[in-house]
């Protein structure tokens, strides 16, 4: 590792972090702050699906079911309890477990690619019918009650751990999803470094030659895939906060396809692309979302059709692509 | 005795209903290897072109059994030539950018018709089984679904056309090297795949209502179907409507819809633990 030059562009994603982690306070207001909150959250749900997909190579077209997973996990303990750290930790344990299973069943039994993505998009969009039809007084875990489609209002949002009475301000809040997101990004880079990493990829580029190199590629598939499930989770918890709100909306057909839509926009096989895909399409969500010209549906369809058929490998590996023919450094491997 | 046999039509038309929502996906995945995951869009379009022809003053009929399939049927062509075609034999990018299309169509028909649910009421009325009555429409739609199998099965093995896509599908090479224009057959393959999805999308109109997001309710159980079915389009769906659909509707009965639902799921990941591909990959092998 320590051999290892880190590269610029991870050196400065990680400079970006930490100057709009430490300055976003002094610069914008509580909306934007707010606002910066919720895009970071986003960021980490798109690094999950950003490995799972870019470096793992798993069509996973059910990320929202691990993020809403874990939403609903931090939402039911934490109304539970009363406090939000043990929601924190389950938030990400929960929906790690659940990926666990579903890749059990799903490497181990050799399904291909296609079906891997139709059967997680499957899981999710069966979530989110599970979710709507939980109205009634029927549906309620200890004392949180599931609602059905109409989600669930006041959760209590984050507190100092061991001090429920203590809740974080929306700035402290901040901080500590920019500090989450700061981990991720360095800890999935540091992950993606280490043996196991450089295993997870070569599967990804060649199962069969892993497999007669002795290593077990079901297994490496299996943990990378739980380590995205629980990432997403994380995320969840931290969207579950941000609004103080879940509904099975977090399970939607729209919120899985934005997953996939920031990583197709930022580009494939990195981390920093589906950062910078996520932060564009939240952004542009934003500003469609005010006002009422066309349809924020309609346009990320066109987008993403668009992207598919023209720009198919996504801007950060087009930028360095084109970096790399005006300056003449190596050419990156395009990414299958 | 009458709850046994109301308890049976319902598995009946449980069957029914997924052999309707995933036939024209199987027809496209049988046949092209695509994955269409538009193919809830398309069920949506096939319920409002019904929906809208009925308001105009169409026969309900009519507007179910012809106007919706050729609707959707046209649409299904145009998108072949504009998006599939460019992709063939990348098979994630299809997926891929047929998921656009699927929020493009989203986008629209909100756009269009609004968000808010359409709807029309099912003709017939009701017929009562001793202290139970049911609807006389349902069992019309076990009847059609079973009218579809048999009907593609007619066609793909007794028409010149049937043949010439079958051809293709098994060696594009040959059959252009015999004067066929394979892409000429995948455009009508998909053609047809479209408009008896559309087809579907009408005759369960009445019953669902529609909603410009209405496709994610099907999609799903149609996907399953189909991937747990196998490549053989008659015999695998078949198969995997018969299975899920008795499954969905016995623990319905039992126990809660919720429960229903994802028992159908449980039931498909297990199979293909067991399957991976699909029943018709292990039994009935080389049928259709």
């Amino acid at each position: 590792m320590s051999r290892r030059r880190v590269s610029p562009g991870i050196a400065l994603t990680t400079a970006a972090m930490i100057v709009v982690g430490v300055g976003g306070p002094l610069v914008v207001d509580q909306f934007g702050l707010l606002q910066l909150t919720v895009f970071a959250s986003m960021c980490i749900l798109a690094l999950s699906l950003g490995v799972v997909w870019g470096y793992g190579g798993i069509l996973c077209f059910g990320q929202s079911a691990f993020f809403g997973l874990g939403a609903y996990t931090y939402a039911v303990t934490a109304v539970n309890l009363g406090e939000s750290t043990v929601g924190i930790v389950l938030s990400v344990l929960v929906p790690g477990v659940f990926a666990a299973l579903l890749g059990y069943f799903m490497f181990y039994g050799r399904l291909s690619d296609v079906y891997l993505g139709v059967i997680t998009l499957s899981v999710t969009l069966i979530f989110f019918n599970l979710m709507n039809s939980t109205a009634g007084d029927v549906y309620r875990i200890g004392t949180a009650r599931l609602n059905g489609f109409n989600g669930m209002p006041s959760l209590p949002t984050f507190n100092v751990p061991g001090n429920p009475g203590r809740l974080l301000d929306p700035t402290e809040t901040f901080y500590l999803v920019m500090a989450l997101l700061l981990v991720v990004y360095v800890g999935l880079h540091a992950m993606l470094a280490s043996h196991f990493g450089r295993v997870v990829v070569a599967v990804r580029e060649n199962e069969t030659r892993c497999e007669l190199l002795g290593y077990d590629v079901r297994l490496h598939k299996l943990l990378i895939f739980t380590l995205g499930g629980g990432i997403a989770g994380l995320a969840g918890s931290l969207f579950a906060n941000w609004g103080a709100f879940v509904s099975p909306n977090v399970f939607s057909l729209g919120m899985t396809s934005q997953i996939i839509i920031w990583v197709i926009v930022g580009g494939l096989g990195t981390l920093g692309g589906p950062i910078i895909g996520c932060l564009i399409m939240q952004y542009l969500a934003t500003e469609l979302g005010t006002q009422q010209l066309a349809n924020t549906s309609l346009i990320f369809g066109i987008i993403f059709l668009a992207f598919v058929l023209l720009v198919p490998r996504g801007i950060v590996p087009s930028l360095i692509a084109v970096r790399a023919r005006l300056f003449g450094s190596p050419r990156m491997r395009p990414i299958a | 005795m009458d709850l046994a046999v109301v308890l049976a039509l319902e598995v009946l038309n449980g069957i029914a209903s997924l052999v309707l929502i995933s036939v024209g996906l199987a027809i496209i995945f049988g046949m092209m290897r695509v994955i269409n995951l538009a193919h809830g869009e398309f069920l949506m379009l096939g319920g409002y072109a019904a929906i809208v022809a009925t308001s105009r003053g169409v026969n309900i009929w009519i507007a179910m059994l012809v106007v919706a399939p050729i609707v959707v049927g046209i649409i299904g062509v145009i998108a072949e030539r504009l998006i599939i075609r460019v992709l063939y034999g990348r098979m994630i990018d299809t997926l891929l950018a047929t998921w656009g299309l699927s929020l493009f169509f989203v986008g629209l028909v909100t756009t269009i018709f609004g968000n808010t649910v359409a709807g029309i009421g099912a003709p017939l009325g009701s017929v009562v089984v001793g202290r139970y009555s049911i609807s006389l429409y349902r069992l019309v739609l076990v009847a059609i679904a079973a009218a579809i199998l048999v009907m593609i099965y007619v066609v793909l093995r007794t028409t010149r056309l049937g043949l010439l896509a079958r051809g293709t599908m098994e060696n594009a090479n040959m059959a252009a090297a015999l004067g066929v224009s394979p892409p000429r057959v995948y455009t009508a393959t998909f053609g047809v795949g479209a408009a008896v999805t559309g087809l579907a999308g009408g005759l369960l109109a009445p019953i669902s209502g529609v909603l410009p997001t209405v496709g994610a309710a099907y999609v799903a159980k149609a996907f399953i179907t189909v991937i747990s079915g196998g490549t053989a389009i008659i015999a695998g769906t078949a198969t995997a409507a018969s299975l899920f659909g008795s499954v969905n509707q016995l623990l319905t009965y039992l126990t809660t819809p919720v429960i229903g639902e994802a028992g159908l799921l449980a039931a498909a990941i297990l199979l293909l633990r067991l399957l991976p591909h699909g029943i018709t990959g292990k039994l009935f092998r080389g049928s259709l």
